[in-house]
């Protein structure tokens, strides 16, 4: 079973997936974004030390199934769970760049619709076209969002909240609300969905890839480093002659891309492009990348934090599976206390270190 | 948009529209909306129409007004579709003892929610849109679960069916309900110490702490608010369904209720808050989808024109910074 | 040590904002290697003069030319290209990122394409110590401390090359030992040929560290003189636009020194006060009637100890008594109650709710009182904030004015408005004049002389000398979380304060440059 939207509940999508997360520049009191002007500082330690919860959840979270049920410690078992998270991987990739800049991406789920449809419409001319068409709808979806909010300077939530609107409109639109099916000319197309290597899914080995690359961009490379101070203090990263206008567009347009991709890789998989795909998928991606330890307020955390989050998120969720009894309903439930408990734990651990610094 | 930067120079229409203010501009956007509407559209400046869109407006609206006080203290409530939903499960299996308890509980469960989310926002300092995430998330699970494991369950009391069907006169009882809580709403934040401290929270807590200002039992009192009118709105759509649709009823609710807050003026920040405003921006999204509907365009065209219009708006009523 | 041809020449710069002129036709001139003194009033002018010369704002009239070439920067990045880099007195750094890393920041040395994290640090290391900086380039920047912060951005401002180098307020936050090693930097920098732009209000260290200064008032040139030529009186005069004789009677709308409230007992008593590491045991009476002044440097404790009193952030051990009465305030809640006020330094972040027009503002600590049956009485309202609008002269188009339109002095006095209606007993300052223009400056300084005159006692926090000599009963002056010293009567006096400040006595003289 493929990772399902779990918010969005099973009814048909037909309604507009529930509105999301948002990190306005807030100087409110209801925790938005911390107001930049003196935030309290968080050292380093502080953010490790999220993240090392998460691992450390992840670690007993393991050592729990693998006791408890028999076929969780099974290689089967494990490459399903990779192999169903890997898309959402993707995702929250993307997301935890966006997120690293301190703005939002409430559009991902959207976009990954209008790509897969995208790349199911042009499969006809092959996998080239399909697979260059589809990141192309991801890419320029993004940066659109990424130059509304830099030139217009509307708030990232406000303006990937609206794309996630347009978006789906516009999917079910072109689409008359039916899916589109992936051609035979487009055999390339199916095998990333559906094949694997050396017996490992290429999904995951798709998700590793980018992951591994996103790793490396986000430490080695100038862009990288953007991308953080851009989160760390927008206005300072501009006085100090950055580019900020530029490493966000294409922050954006990335994050796109990637969800481009999972829209594709999930086309694949099904055999065809469906404009209700990747509902709530935004909110899944979001919560993957809070609870691996990356700030909303930006500039801290990273990529081997999303990763924790999501093999935690998507183990739990296996768990759920395997032990049967639990309803769908009570794993949301689950689902929320545990989002909301490890949240609290973060923020706890976080002001304790700041006092510490 | 950093404070270095020198203003850029906004075009002449931009300066009319914020000559306005925000609310003056989404009247505005409304009335043209309804004007055209009444020229294009067959059959829209009726009576029966009229009433259809405000029909279709009050639970919305509901929703909105709650929405539009968390959002003035600077946070945002994406709980508020699963609230309903809880609201009319609650209702649905506590039916049978009575409207007088089952009402209440189910507004009960929906303040509780609220404060759940209001204590962790404001006493342990997680931010809003992580917290209302996790309840939303939990809390549509929980709906499923009251609801008997995910079954429909159906109400047949006819009080309870008058909430959303009934009529006093020619109003419908949902509407008038919605009136009174609108007029409720707008003499809690004009009149009172209450409204005061809302957008004082929102706009600067710090300040609004050392002048004395109950800043921490503000922001939990705005959730509590946003639970029991999502509550409300809840009973209404299950009356108007006659059951408890625990996966249909308020999906997507945040988002609209966002959006009429948006783009009726009120800051995402926080510190400026139009009930009147959140009035217009409702009617606007809900003449936009009435319209087309009866235009026979297709639903997704709607939604494409709804983020439009949430673009713009927000685009047009940025603060300008010196 | 300066060379008389000059490296960046200004003339005629004029720039307004929204209606208000900041500057009207400024010249300056730098030469190589000098270090050139801006000075003037809050309001005058200077941080719009730097903000062009860096490239943050672009200019409405005049030219600039850099080593002789006109030069028009469009954004800070282009003024740091060419060589002209600011310090600021905020830290304009990232907290969360490395020594190194910010140093670096927009020109990371790469090896094949990637970032070259090995060679960042070892070149960052080498350059911290040619400065005689004791500082680890994998530190987070955040984790230093401000001063050490303070650095870092100088040496960033020299990695970069810089021909021009402007500092802004450099030595607000440094400590004696620090100032020294700033002193040592810049003498350094200097000979390099290095040309630097050195904004204070400190006349010590203007006159310790710079050849020429430039002096601006009300966005217009005054002039531009050598400093050994020019004795610190006749600065002051330049900078307020006031004779030499009538600064005899004081600079301030204090109106020269006040006589001690002798024999009344003491209002508020504070002892021991202690939280964390900021308030290690202080000690302070206020009378009624009397203006208590409480001098020290950054981080000695003033607003700490103004907080603790409060209830904003409560003490961990220590009392407090007012009107004889044992206190222990929590929250502002049980100040307030007690009849406590507090005027936050922080206007813009502590103060004013920016959306919220000046009769919200005014009255919003007092809405308790206002309110009648769940409602708020607008009529009892109106008649508050039109009192004290006409008392304290608030200018404003209205009550209904948003508070943010307003000038800093105004906005002011719409704060101590809002705890003036209150009928406080205890009125405690901080910085109150702060970021105003000079004309609202003595209004509210002779306000606050009036309102001590009708019994209320004040604790006055400030860190501008002549407002704490001139307004002050008695200075207790704080240095590390401490007490160091009072000074009474004859006893207050610049000099006074800073050594007290400085050295915790009177004894000793201030850091000076080795020639």
């Amino acid at each position: 079973m493929e990772h399902q939207g779990q918010i969005g509940g099973s009814g048909p999508a037909l309604a507009v997936p529930p509105g999301a997360a948002g990190t306005p520049p807030t100087h409110g009191a209801g925790g938005g974004v911390p107001v930049p002007r003196a935030p309290a500082f968080r050292s380093k330690a502080a953010s490790m030390l999220q993240r090392q919860g998460a691992v450390v959840a992840l670690i007993i979270v393991c050592i729990f199934g693998a006791i408890r049920y028999e076929p969780f410690a099974t290689p089967e078992n494990l490459l399903n769970v990779l192999r169903q998270n890997s898309m959402l991987g993707l995702v929250a990739l993307g997301m935890t760049m966006v997120i690293l800049t301190g703005g939002i991406d409430l559009s991902v789920g959207s976009v990954l619709a209008v790509a897969g449809i995208t790349t199911a419409w042009l499969s006809p001319q092959g996998t080239a076209v399909a697979l260059l068409g589809g990141l192309a709808a991801g890419a320029v979806l993004g940066a659109l969002n990424g130059v509304l909010i830099t030139r217009a300077g509307i708030q990232p939530f406000i303006v990937t909240l609206a794309m996630m609107i347009a978006a789906r409109g516009a999917a079910l639109g072109a689409t008359d609300e039916n899916s589109v099916h992936v051609d035979r000319a487009a055999k390339g197309i199916m095998w990333l969905g559906r094949g694997k290597v050396v017996g490992i899914p290429v999904p995951v080995l798709l998700a590793a890839l980018a992951f591994l690359a996103g790793w490396v961009v986000l430490r080695y490379t100038r862009f990288g480093r953007y991308v953080y101070a851009a989160g760390d203090h927008q206005d300072a990263a501009r006085l100090l002659g950055l580019k900020v206008d530029r490493v966000l567009i294409a922050t954006y347009a990335i994050s796109g891309a990637l969800a481009g991709l999972a829209g594709i890789v999930l086309a694949g998989r099904l055999g065809a492009g469906q404009p209700v795909a990747g509902n709530g998928w935004e909110l899944d991606a979001i919560a993957a990348v809070v609870v691996g330890g990356t700030l909303l307020s930006g500039g801290q955390g990273g990529v081997g934090a999303t990763v924790v989050g999501v093999l935690l998120l998507g183990i739990i969720f296996n768990l759920f599976n395997l032990e049967g009894t639990i309803t769908p309903w009570w794993q949301g439930v689950l689902r929320g206390i545990f989002l909301l408990g490890v949240v609290v734990v973060q923020s706890r651990l976080q002001r304790r270190a700041a006092k510490a610094a | 948009m950093s404070a270095t930067a020198a203003a850029r120079p906004r075009p002449a229409i931009g300066r009319w529209w914020s000559a306005l203010g925000p609310t003056g501009g989404a009247l505005v956007a409304l009335i043209v909306l309804v004007a055209a509407n009444s020229i294009f559209t067959p059959n829209f400046a009726t009576a029966g129409n009229f009433w259809n869109v405000l029909l279709q407006l009050s639970v919305t609206l509901l929703v909105s007004v709650g929405m539009t006080f968390v959002i003035a203290t600077g946070g945002v409530d994406l709980a508020v579709g699963s609230v309903m939903a809880i609201s009319a499960a609650v209702a649905a299996v506590t039916v049978d003892q009575g409207l007088w308890i089952a009402i209440p509980l189910a507004l009960a469960a929906g303040m509780a929610v609220g404060l759940l989310n209001g204590a962790f926002v404001s006493y342990f300092k997680v931010q809003a849109i992580v917290v209302t995430l996790a309840t939303l998330l939990a809390g549509r699970g929980m709906a499923q679960v009251i609801n008997r494991d995910g079954a429909l369950l159906t109400i047949e009391d006819p009080g309870f069916l008058a909430l959303g069907r009934g009529h006093v006169g020619p109003l419908p009882v949902q509407v008038l309900i919605a009136a009174v809580v609108v007029a409720l709403a707008v003499f809690l934040l004009r009149s009172t110490p209450f409204g005061r401290y809302v957008l004082a929270a929102g706009g600067n807590p710090a300040a609004a702490r050392l002048a004395g200002v109950p800043v921490n039992r503000t922001v939990v009192s705005v959730y509590v608010l946003s639970g029991l009118l999502a509550g409300m709105a809840g009973l209404i759509e299950a009356s108007r369904l006659g059951a408890s649709a625990a996966a249909k009823i308020g999906q997507g609710a945040e988002l609209d209720a966002i959006a009429a807050v948006v783009v009726g003026g009120t800051l995402l920040s926080g510190g400026r808050a139009t009930l009147l405003g959140t009035v217009v921006g409702a009617l606007i999204m809900q003449v936009i989808a009435t319209s087309f509907n009866m235009l026979l365009i297709p639903y997704s065209w709607s939604l494409a024109f709804k983020a439009l219009i949430i673009l713009v708006a927000v685009y047009l009523q940025r603060p300008r910074r010196v | 040590m300066s060379t008389p041809d000059p490296i960046l020449r200004m003339e005629g710069i004029t720039k307004r904002f929204a209606g208000a002129t900041a500057l009207d036709g400024v010249d300056f001139e730098l030469r190589r290697g000098e270090v050139h003194a801006l000075v003037g009033e809050n309001g005058a002018g200077k941080s719009t003069l730097i903000k062009i010369m860096t490239g943050a704002y672009r200019r409405d009239g005049g030219q600039v030319w850099l080593e002789g070439e006109p030069v028009d920067f469009r954004t800070p990045a282009d003024a740091q290209a060419a060589g002209v880099i600011a310090v600021h007195q905020e830290i304009h750094l990232l907290a969360y990122r490395t020594v190194a890393e910010n140093v670096y920041l927009g020109r990371e040395p790469r090896r094949w394409g990637l970032v070259d994290w090995g060679r960042m640090n070892t070149d960052t290391g080498a350059l911290l110590q040619r400065l005689g900086l004791a500082i680890d380039p994998a530190a987070t920047l955040g984790a230093l401390s401000t001063a050490q912060q303070q650095m870092v951005a100088i040496a960033r401002g020299v990695s970069l090359g810089a021909k021009v180098l402007v500092l802004d307020e450099p030595t607000s936050s440094l400590a004696e030992r620090e100032v020294a090693i700033l002193y040592t930097l810049i003498r350094q920098l200097q000979a390099e040929g290095t040309a630097i732009v050195y904004i204070s209000h400190r006349f010590d260290e203007l006159y310790t560290v710079c050849d020429r200064v430039t002096v601006l008032r009300d966005g217009k040139l005054v002039g531009t003189r050598h400093l050994r030529e020019l004795e610190r009186l006749d600065l002051v005069c330049l900078m307020l636009g006031k004779p030499r004789e009538a600064l005899r009677e004081g600079t301030t709308g204090f109106g020269g020194h006040q006589a001690e409230a002798e024999g009344t007992a003491p209002l508020l008593r504070a002892e021991g006060l202690r939280r964390g590491q900021k308030l290690r045991g202080v000690s302070l009476d206020v009378r009624k009637g009397e203006i208590l002044g409480v001098a020290g440097l950054l981080g000695s404790g003033r607003t700490e100890t103004a907080r603790a009193i409060f209830g904003a952030d409560p003490a961990q051990e220590g009392t407090i008594q007012l009107d004889g009465k044992r206190l222990d305030p929590r929250t502002p809640d049980d100040a307030i109650a007690a009849g406590i006020a507090f005027v936050s330094e922080d206007r813009k972040g502590e103060g004013i709710i920016p959306e919220l027009s000046v009769r919200e503002n005014l009255t919003l600590a007092a809405l308790p009182t206002l309110t009648r049956a769940g409602i708020v009485d607008r009529a009892r309202q109106r008649e508050i904030v039109d009192r004290f609008m006409s008392r304290l002269g608030i200018k404003a188009t209205s009550a209904d004015q948003k508070i943010r339109e307003l000038s800093g002095g105004n906005q002011q006095k719409v704060l101590l408005a809002r705890w003036l209606c209150m009928n406080p007993a205890l009125l405690i300052l901080d910085e109150p004049t702060r970021g105003i223009d000079i004309g609202a400056k003595a209004e509210i300084q002779s306000l606050i002389n009036e309102l001590a005159g009708t019994g209320l006692g004040v604790l006055m926090i400030s860190s501008e000398l002549e407002e704490l000599v001139e307004g002050s009963s008695r200075v207790v002056v704080l240095r590390d979380g401490q007490n160091v010293a009072e000074l009474r009567g004859d006893a207050i006096s610049q000099q006074s304060i800073i050594h007290a400040m400085a050295e915790g006595s009177a004894a000793a003289a201030p850091a000076t440059l080795e020639a």
